[in-house]
């Protein structure tokens, strides 16, 4: 190369140089994602807790004589996993602001939409592992119950398994969403536990005092509107709900914070 | 080749980089000088896509930086070698830039192997590196897609002597088989080692631009010799019959002239002279002086 800028004179020749291919862009996303201490030990937290969950609620069951099914225990993976998702969701995206290693990032691969849709690839990629390792574990765990206490449930239906994977794929997209507006590890994980904790209840006591925002409340709440994909709903408005509510929460936010990083200057 | 081309960068009322022009040859070193502050990075940073400037551009071999494709194998950056995640190891670090430019793995080791970083260094976690070996593999980092130019952002500081030296002759190799080099730094004396061109930059504005030559030549005024000769009266006597002004230097003197007239003096005198040579720090009176209003200390 050097060599041929001596012949060249003073134009650099990029015709023969074809642009990063995505995929490219993805594999090393996903590289850079457990490639740390910290990414690795949040990716094996997540198993460990699930792990450690299911073994308990095996436990609880197998001693009280209660019975289960492989739903109820996929239904306590999936209660765990969609607050450590999340963190997942804002990790994939922060770490790049927080070590500052953005600058190496984009002067690599200026296109930055291109970047920041890898980033989410990534998390959703992550999400589906999550989400496959959580049902291996139910079932190991359905399977144990099975030998002691003689028969087993299996029941776990495909719209249950969608359902599972949709509202987590959705819960990490709200902290990556909420990881692109604030750009700050610690900030955007406390908003998103206020979000999660805080504003269902602050929903509830609106309802409450207000009239009219009782009428508003499900077209805002989008942790109760994603009840709709649990139970499939029949009902239009659920989802017309589900759609809007999720436009507030994860589209506005996302959209702002990566019109933001488009034009941020990186330091 | 690198083009400037009217360049300014404002932050609200403070203008960082104020109508800057210059040009990096192809087979030069290109030294971008000037003290902290002064918007050499800003500069840079407008180079490589990271900053949007208010006006004007930069170009690379005639190109915007965001429309070079695969940019890492045209251009080498290093603008920052603390900005890389501390928990990566360095040989991690490199195989990320690797794979990004879609580079085989063995590319890593020939640039470890190039800046002298050991198997057992590269192994290290990031936090645990010093300075100096930030550098080395930032450098390395710049040079993994063979690119034909290189930005780099005060590569030298942080590093020892030798360091220093090795960067020397691995950059002026570099610039001989044609590529194009611009570095910055605060330290004069750095870049005058490594430079063959020089752009001062001060207060946002370009200040002087040349080569060492040229930078001293414009400034002819000011010239001054120190000179030794083995009887330093009759040499002061002769100087000051001549209207010079001579003043006392440690073993020696130091003359208002250039050393082509000291030594005129000298020969029309019949006086031996021991040591004649430019008076050290010239450039660096001309660096403060022409940097003196951004200068955060008064120049004495």
């Amino acid at each position: 190369m050097v060599a041929d800028a001596h012949h060249l004179g003073h134009a650099i020749d990029i015709s023969s140089t074809s642009p990063t291919p995505f995929w490219r862009l993805v594999r090393v996303e996903l590289r850079k994602s457990y490639d740390t201490r910290a990414g690795f030990w949040l990716l094996a937290v997540i198993g460990l807790i699930v792990l450690a969950a299911e073994i308990i609620v095996l436990a609880v069951v197998t001693t009280q004589d209660e019975s289960i099914a492989l739903g109820d225990f996929v239904a306590v993976a999936a209660f765990l996993t969609s607050f450590l998702l999340p963190v997942l969701g804002i990790m994939v995206l922060t770490t790049e602001w927080s070590q500052r290693t953005a600058m190496v990032t984009f002067a690599l691969e200026p296109r930055r939409p291109l970047v920041i849709a890898a980033k989410a690839l990534v998390g959703v990629l992550l999400t589906l592992a999550t989400v496959a390792v959580s049902i291996v574990i139910g079932a190991v765990c359905n399977a144990l119950y099975g030998v002691i206490e003689g028969s087993a449930d299996w029941t776990f239906g495909w719209s249950d398994f969608w359902a599972f994977l949709l509202t987590q794929v959705l819960a990490m997209l709200g902290g990556f969403a909420l990881a692109a507006l604030l750009l700050n590890t610690p900030a955007a994980i406390v908003v998103f536990f206020v979000y999660k904790w805080v504003l269902p209840g602050l929903f509830e006591l609106g309802a409450q005092l207000v009239g009219w925002f009782g009428d508003l409340r499900p077209w805002l709440d989008f942790q109760s509107a994603q009840n709709a994909i649990w139970e499939w709903s029949s009902s239009g408005e659920d989802w017309a709900n589900l759609v809007v509510s999720g436009v507030v929460w994860l589209g506005l936010p996302l959209a702002f914070g990566i019109w933001r990083v488009l034009r941020a200057e990186v330091k | 080749m690198i083009t400037v081309e009217g360049l300014t960068r404002k932050y609200g009322s403070f203008t960082a980089v104020d109508n800057v022009s210059f040009v990096c040859q192809p087979g030069r070193v290109t030294g971008f000088l000037g003290p902290n502050g002064a918007g050499k990075t800003t500069t840079m940073r407008v180079m490589v896509g990271l900053t949007p400037p208010t006006s004007g551009r930069a170009t690379i071999g005639g190109h915007l930086y965001q429309h070079i494709p695969n940019p890492g194998r045209h251009v080498g950056v290093l603008l920052d070698a603390s900005a890389q995640h501390g928990g990566r190891t360095g040989r991690e670090v490199l195989e990320i830039g690797a794979r990004t430019m879609g580079l085989p793995s063995s590319r890593v080791d020939e640039m470890l192997e190039m800046v002298s970083l050991t198997s057992g260094e590269a192994k290290r976690r990031l936090r645990n590196y010093s300075l100096g070996m930030k550098q080395r593999l930032g450098i390395a980092h710049a040079l993994l897609g063979d690119p034909s130019v290189l930005i780099l952002d005060e590569p030298a500081n942080g590093l020892d002597p030798a360091g220093i030296r090795w960067m020397r002759g691995l950059l002026k190799g570099y610039a001989e088989r044609g590529g194009t080099v611009l570095l910055s730094s605060h330290l004069l004396h750095e870049v005058e080692q490594i430079a063959d061109e020089m752009i001062l930059i001060g207060n946002g504005r370009i200040v002087a631009q040349g080569d060492k030559k040229t930078l001293l030549a414009g400034d002819a005024t000011t010239a001054s010799t120190l000179v030794t000769a083995l009887d330093n009266q009759v040499l002061a006597d002769a100087l000051a019959a001549k209207g010079i002004a001579v003043t006392g230097a440690g073993e020696g003197l130091r003359v208002d002239a250039a050393t082509v007239d000291v030594g005129r003096v000298a020969a029309e005198n019949a006086i031996v002279l021991t040591d004649l040579r430019a008076a050290e720090g010239g450039l660096e009176d001309l660096f403060l002086a022409l940097t003196a209003e951004t200068q955060r200390e008064a120049v004495v």
